[in-house]
């Protein structure tokens, strides 16, 4: 079996790439270490000294505000320099290769490279050329991962939940190209969560998805039957009116969230989405904004828990 | 020249024989006995077998000279032993001219290394629209017609580029492959694929496209070879069209019957192949179809890759790998594993793809052309990209230790490579 590449030989977290393969060690160590960077966060002075003098490039190959807003947010609260480069629109359309591009600024003494890239597997290559000093924290992939927002999301689950080991989660809409849904599949089922369910159309999952360790319903309300845990995915638009979904109007009334469906899951059961929503498409309004929604605090969370992936990726 | 080659275990896979013996060449053919030899090659613990034919083989020439020459590849043939090779069509521009023929069968010729058989494009610019000139480029040297890699979705252009063919006789090789399921994707649909987030291409674009043309050699009569099977349904399909009697014939590649989705890793590029990787069922089914004999024969399915066409992402890296140098090696390991008898394990790339090419048999038998590989079959071989001839680098087996290596390959009773 090849070594996990996102290890180092002592199997420390040297870059973050996937939450697939992480020891659970792993993952508790990162979500303990968000914890203790929640405080900074709401304290006055919002800044820790631990990067200072180090440097954060953001390399965004994909167009993206949220996630490379809480990551600049994290690295500045690390008190780090952070460069954003936006990719799309620069070397990349000048025809430089990838692996040109990030040598070009580990020449610029780069510590920590956040990247978000459109081909599943680009980071991967990257953490392949960098130097050893050099940390890649995975910003989302094509429809690989997007470890971050799995943390995130793993992190509002316990705040919220404290136990994985009793719950029961589902996981809604667009599996198929979701890179959310997969980092937090592997996320819930290192931890221990016991029931981890998927609910879509056969054509917004991918072929063998049980073997994730999911349950698969096609029917959302016997999915969301005594749910602790209801994670909605963003569906886009561009998959509507092909041959995945004939309408969003006729998603919506098979698999949007209304208070009516959630009404099936635990009376305590918390709604989860990891933005951007489409209101009326796969979430209503009422729940989106309602009591059980917890959508703008995994915001906040995301900062933190950026925060700790840096401080531990660049201690290693 | 007049050789004698001495103290060679004979192998003869046509045939089944395997024993010591003497082999005598003179004036490019295999002759019963010779007065004066002007060479002795001491082949003492070496096998002497038919040179390996490789019905798949790019030499990138005309159009992508910075990804192989002629010669680079020319020379990594008979490294490895190989001694015929067919070419598919998707050069640039693609094999559909007769001049193009020409001119690439006497750069050939010139080099003096393995022979050249060239596949002729079956659609202009392999665009599936108009057919080629196929009798003009049969002339030229065309032993087949294809559409390499290309996938040809319109059935009508395939029903009647198979009805022409079939008039002439001339045999048509396809891969199978449903040009809209397969669409967008790079890699087997399934377990693996949906962890690692890339788009699948599912076991049946294969089976269905598999189905089609059988369906249309029913309608047709024409000849086809189906290249590069990938899946145990393909297996299925092809063991019925045997049975049945339909004029078709069949190949796998070496990196199928050795390797599967899983070997993908953390998305080694090495592994973007075309067809992909299957499932570990698909590749025993593969193996042992080989060793059964419903699969002909097995190629090299040699496509240089520059290093740029690698350092990329998955999904964005360039399909292919280097196979020449490597074909023999391979056969080895998969025949061991199948515990078949050397000759057996040799026919598939000697004497079977030698009747699906339609050339003079590969066999040690006075007569018979000397096309010959000698080889050490239990020398150990590194696979080491570096020390490839072939300008191709990339290979999934970088860094195996397998077992095989030629000594010395002699074409038309020439020897053109020596180690």
């Amino acid at each position: 079996m090849l070594r996990d590449p996102q290890l180092n030989a002592n199997g420390e977290l040297q870059h973050l790439l996937s939450i697939e393969g992480l020891p659970r060690e792993v993952l508790v160590q990162i979500l303990d270490t968000a914890e203790s960077f929640a405080g900074v966060t709401e304290r006055e002075v919002k800044k820790v000294p631990l990067l200072r003098g180090k440097s954060v490039f953001n390399l965004f190959f994909e167009p993206s505000t949220r996630t490379r807003t809480t990551f600049e947010i994290a690295a500045k609260r690390l008190s780090a320099d952070v460069i954003n480069l936006n990719i799309a629109v620069s070397s990349q359309s000048k025809g430089e290769s990838l692996l040109d591009t990030v040598a070009n600024l580990s020449a610029m003494q780069a510590d920590i490279f956040v990247v978000r890239h459109a081909s599943s597997g680009a980071p991967f290559l990257i953490a392949r050329h960098v130097k050893p000093h050099e940390h890649v924290i995975n910003a989302g992939d094509g429809r690989h991962a997007h470890p971050t927002q799995g943390l995130l999301d793993l992190f509002t689950i316990r705040h919220y939940k404290k136990d994985f080991t009793r719950l029961t989660v589902a996981v809604i809409g667009d599996v198929l190209h979701s890179r959310v849904a997969r980092s937090l599949i592997h996320g819930l089922t290192t931890l221990g969560a016991p029931e981890v369910r998927v609910i879509a159309p056969q054509t917004l999952l991918p072929s063998g998805v049980e073997a994730l360790g999911v349950r698969v319903f096609h029917d959302m309300r016997a999915g969301l039957k005594d749910c602790d845990v209801v994670v909605m995915l963003r569906l886009q638009n561009e998959r509507m009116g092909g041959a995945l979904l004939p309408s969003a109007q006729e998603y919506f009334k098979s698999y949007g969230l209304t208070a009516d469906k959630l009404h099936l899951a635990r009376p305590d059961a918390i709604v989860m989405h990891p933005g951007p929503m489409n209101r009326g498409v796969e979430i209503d309004s009422t729940v989106a904004d309602g009591p059980h929604s917890v959508i703008l605090p995994q915001v906040t969370f995301g900062i933190a828990v950026r925060m700790a992936v840096m401080s531990i990726v660049a201690g290693n | 020249m007049r050789l004698h080659i001495k103290n060679g275990r004979l192998v003869d896979p046509a045939t089944g024989k395997d024993g010591p013996g003497d082999l005598y060449v003179d004036e490019g053919r295999i002759v019963e006995r010779l007065k004066s030899p002007e060479r002795t090659i001491d082949a003492k613990g070496l096998v002497v077998s038919p040179g390996f034919i490789d019905l798949s083989a790019r030499l990138r020439e005309p159009g992508y000279e910075y990804k192989a020459t002629l010669e680079s590849e020319m020379d990594a043939a008979v490294a490895g032993g190989v001694t015929s090779l067919a070419c598919p069509p998707d050069t640039d521009p693609p094999l559909d001219e007769p001049g193009l023929v020409d001119m690439l069968r006497r750069r050939a010729l010139s080099l003096e290394r393995a022979r050249v058989y060239p596949i002729g494009a079956l659609t202009m610019k392999l665009q599936g629209k108009a057919l080629t000139e196929m009798a003009e480029l049969a002339e030229a040297g065309c032993v087949a017609f294809s559409q390499a890699n290309v996938p040809l979705a319109d059935t009508q252009v395939l029903w009647r580029a198979l009805q022409y063919a079939a008039t002439f006789g001339f045999p048509v090789w396809l891969r199978a492959e449903d040009a809209w399921l397969a669409q967008g994707g790079v890699a087997h649909d399934g377990e693996v694929a949906t962890r690692l987030g890339l788009p699948g291409i599912p076991g049946f674009a294969e089976t269905v496209a598999l189905s089609t043309i059988l369906e249309l050699v029913r309608a047709t009569g024409a000849r086809v070879h189906v290249c590069r099977l990938s899946t145990a349904g393909a297996v299925e399909l092809m063991r019925r069209a045997k049975a049945e009697r339909l004029p078709v014939s069949c190949d796998v590649g070496i990196h199928h019957v050795h390797l599967c989705d899983r070997d993908l890793g953390y998305f080694d590029a090495n592994c973007r192949l075309e067809p992909p990787l299957r499932s570990q069922r698909d590749r025993d089914a593969l193996s042992r179809a080989l060793a059964e004999g419903t699969i002909d024969c097995l190629c090299s399915d040699h496509t240089p890759v520059d290093e740029d066409g690698k350092h990329l992402p998955f999904a964005e890296a360039e399909p292919g790998a280097t196979g020449l140098e490597l074909l023999l090696p391979l056969a080895l390991k998969w025949g061991q594993a199948r515990e078949l008898p050397l000759a057996a394990t040799l026919a598939r790339i000697t004497s079977e793809p030698a009747r699906i090419l339609g050339v003079a048999p590969a066999r040690l038998a006075p007569g018979a052309p000397a096309d010959l590989a000698l080889f050490d079959p239990a020398a150990p071989l590194r696979v080491t990209p570096e020390a490839l001839k072939s300008q191709g680098k990339n290979t999934p087996f970088a860094g195996y230790e397998l077992a095989g290596r030629v000594r010395a390959t002699i074409v038309g009773g020439a020897v053109v490579y020596e180690a």
